[in-house]
């Protein structure tokens, strides 16, 4: 499936300001962003609900661009799930498969498989009122898989669910995805969830994409101060500490559990940053401990560190602690300025 | 203890025994609610209710043939015997439910894309205007609205002026069929307004999902937006079938044939209350069965 310059426009606002996009048949491709950042209007013009206002969309080198939903080989998993409340589970999973006059018997062999996929098997005759948020979620997706789409698009599938039960459809989305082959196209704002479930992903922001990239490259590899903060945390070094630390201008970040703490003793090894802090506030979370440093030279860095051999207690008095902050210098990462925000890129223009 | 605390006391006393009064209510919200309901339950069952059961009673009562007096407690069954003996009453009655069931047919055809039009292809301004039209003509007095009618169907009337060139004759004041019309146009906006509630109720994701797996706009049509809008239906028929069903000055005003309701008027004029009574539980009748099949479908989730 390829994007080709995909813009949009309502009324006065852009909402896609451009997009290029070539995915891979059986890919797991996620599209993250906040809201407001495109990656929703972009899923609904592949689905054919929206009309970009430029720019083509072709699915297996033919242009659908023009075509109606119903006259394209791709699929939706809405975000409230869009269950027909008059319909039984299996009336619901066969809807795709009735109007598209697929003889009885083939119908429920399908419908069956479906929903087995999803393991729900034993559910056919509820209606979507009598199931439970993940049940419904199982049979959208098994509703829409159904079909055999070229290209599956889900819209934050997994947005209403509980933490848990999010952490388990993940994983079983994935399997479902490895097992029927189809391209998945999946939209979310939950970076961990792209991370976790992608083979590629695209940081979508003000309607453009940032970067796209394996999750090990968009985590490790950021080209932009908005993609470092919106994977991960921030952690970014601009101006004085910039230079105090790093040893030149521009903008630059740390991944905080590449980052090691030490008392002001603690001597530099070769190929180490050291910067000289106070550790302003500690955040216990259980398996990880995260300090915020505010660092000598100005600016401030967070630290995580597993709890190995640390308790809580311990964790929790370091505060207010003078420390030293060590790392290697290949984790440094050089960052581009985004244009998240209008007054930014105005102060950009004007400074030489 | 009790000395600086006694002034206080004797001036909170009444509000300490209100507020011991909301503190035991507080944690009993079935006693709160009996007694909220007492009155107009009470009301209820008294004058509704209590005129329902006596108007049952009355159409046992019997009328002496000679003097022409109805005798109150002397059971008999003479009413009935003579509504379902007379073949007169017999055709009434089905005159009445056959044009009720004409006059929901008709509203139903009529209403369903007017609502279509304000919940999902209007724009919000438009759809504030129609809202308004729909509910406008509530506002004017039925009587009125009849003698519009009347201005409308009598002969040199408009309908006339408006056919006659066409060499089509017009029914004229008295056709049966004037009731049909009449009584659509009046009950119209009862069927419009839960049909419309319905159709909004239907989140745009369903028809978007509908169209995704596959369904062009008729099909999604067929079988997402009418089954999901039904029981709404159902809902507005309740209203046009039982005003259509219970009407009697609209049959008087525009046609000549007799409906259920003119019977039962003309009856207890004339001082025949038992057959009236009688003649009254048909409608009745007529209205719990249809009511117990409207829930059938999910009607009263509806309304």
């Amino acid at each position: 499936m390829r994007l080709e310059g995909i813009r949009k426009e309502y009324a006065e606002v852009e909402a896609v300001a451009g997009i290029d996009l070539e995915i891979g048949a059986g890919e797991f491709f996620s599209m993250l962003g906040p809201s407001g950042s495109g990656k929703t209007t972009t899923l609904r013009m592949i689905a054919g609900f929206e009309r970009p206002t430029q720019g083509r969309i072709l699915l297996d080198g033919r242009d659908v661009t023009a075509l109606a939903p119903f006259d394209r080989d791709v699929n939706t998993v809405f975000q409230d799930y869009a269950l027909f409340p008059h319909m039984t589970v299996a009336e619901n999973v066969a809807y795709g498969l009735v109007v598209r006059r697929v003889a009885a018997d083939e119908r429920r062999r399908r419908v069956d498989e479906a929903l087995r996929m999803v393991r729900l098997s034993d559910h056919h005759r509820r209606r979507p009122s009598q199931l439970s948020g993940g049940q419904r979620q199982r049979v959208a997706l098994a509703r829409a898989l159904v079909n055999r789409p070229r290209v599956l698009l889900l819209d934050e599938p997994l947005g209403a669910l509980d933490l848990k039960l999010r952490e388990e459809m993940q994983i079983e989305l994935k399997a479902i995805q490895q097992q029927v082959g189809i391209t998945f196209v999946y939209v979310t704002h939950d970076q961990e969830e792209a991370l976790t479930m992608s083979d590629r992903l695209a940081v979508f922001n003000a309607g453009r994409i940032e970067q796209i990239g394996t999750p090990a490259d968009v985590y490790e590899h950021p080209t932009s101060t908005f993609v470092a903060s919106f994977v991960g945390t921030s952690n970014l070094l601009t101006g004085d500490a910039a230079r105090a630390v790093i040893g030149s201008d521009g903008i630059f970040t740390v991944r905080p559990e590449k980052i090691r703490i030490a008392d002001r003793a603690a001597d530099a090894a070769v190929g180490e940053i050291a910067v000289d802090g106070t550790i302003r506030e500690v955040v216990y979370i259980g398996p990880d401990t995260r300090y915020i440093v505010s660092l000598d030279s100005g600016g401030e860095l967070v630290v995580t560190r597993q709890n190995l051999e640390t308790s809580s207690m311990e964790a929790l008095a370091t505060q207010g602690r003078p420390v030293r902050l060590l790392w290697q210098r290949r984790h440094v990462l050089s960052l581009a300025r985004s244009e998240d925000a209008v007054g930014e890129t105005e102060e950009e223009e004007t400074t030489p | 203890m009790s000395t600086d605390a006694s002034p206080a006391a004797a001036a909170s006393a009444p509000s300490g025994r209100l507020r011991r009064l909301a503190a035991w209510l507080h944690v009993r919200p079935a006693a709160q609610a009996r007694l909220l309901l007492a009155g107009p339950v009470g009301w209820m069952v008294l004058a509704y209710l209590g005129s329902l059961f006596i108007l049952l009673l009355g159409a046992f009562w019997e009328k002496d043939a000679f003097t022409g007096q109805v005798e109150p407690f002397a059971w008999s069954l003479d009413a009935f015997e003579s509504i379902f003996s007379n073949d007169v009453y017999r055709t009434i009655a089905l005159r009445t439910i056959g044009i009720a069931i004409a006059v929901t047919l008709t509203d139903a055809l009529l209403a369903f894309p007017i609502a279509y039009y304000m919940a999902r292809v209007a724009s919000r301004r438009t759809r504030g205007v129609l809202i308004v039209a729909v509910l406008l003509p509530l506002w004017a007095a039925y009587l009125v609205k009849v003698y519009a009618w009347r201005a409308i169907l009598q002969s040199n009337g408009i309908l006339e002026w408006a056919l006659t060139p066409f060499g089509v004759d017009a029914p004229g004041l008295g056709a049966l069929v004037n009731s049909w019309i009449v009584s659509s146009y009046l009950w119209l906006p009862y069927m419009i307004l839960p049909i419309y509630a319905g159709l909004e109720r239907i989140p745009e994701s369903l028809l978007e999902a509908s169209a995704d797996l596959g369904a062009r706009n008729g099909t999604t049509f067929r079988r997402v937006v009418v089954p999901i809008v039904f029981p709404a239906l159902v809902a507005g028929s309740i209203f046009t079938f039982s005003l259509t069903l219970g009407d009697y000055i609209t049959p008087d005003m525009v046609s000549d044939a007799k409906f259920i309701g003119n019977v039962i008027y003309d009856n207890s004029s004339l001082g025949n209350l038992p057959l009236a009574a009688a003649y009254s539980l048909v409608p009745i009748v007529i209205m719990i069965v249809y009511l117990l099949a409207a829930r059938r479908v999910g009607a009263f989730e509806s309304l």
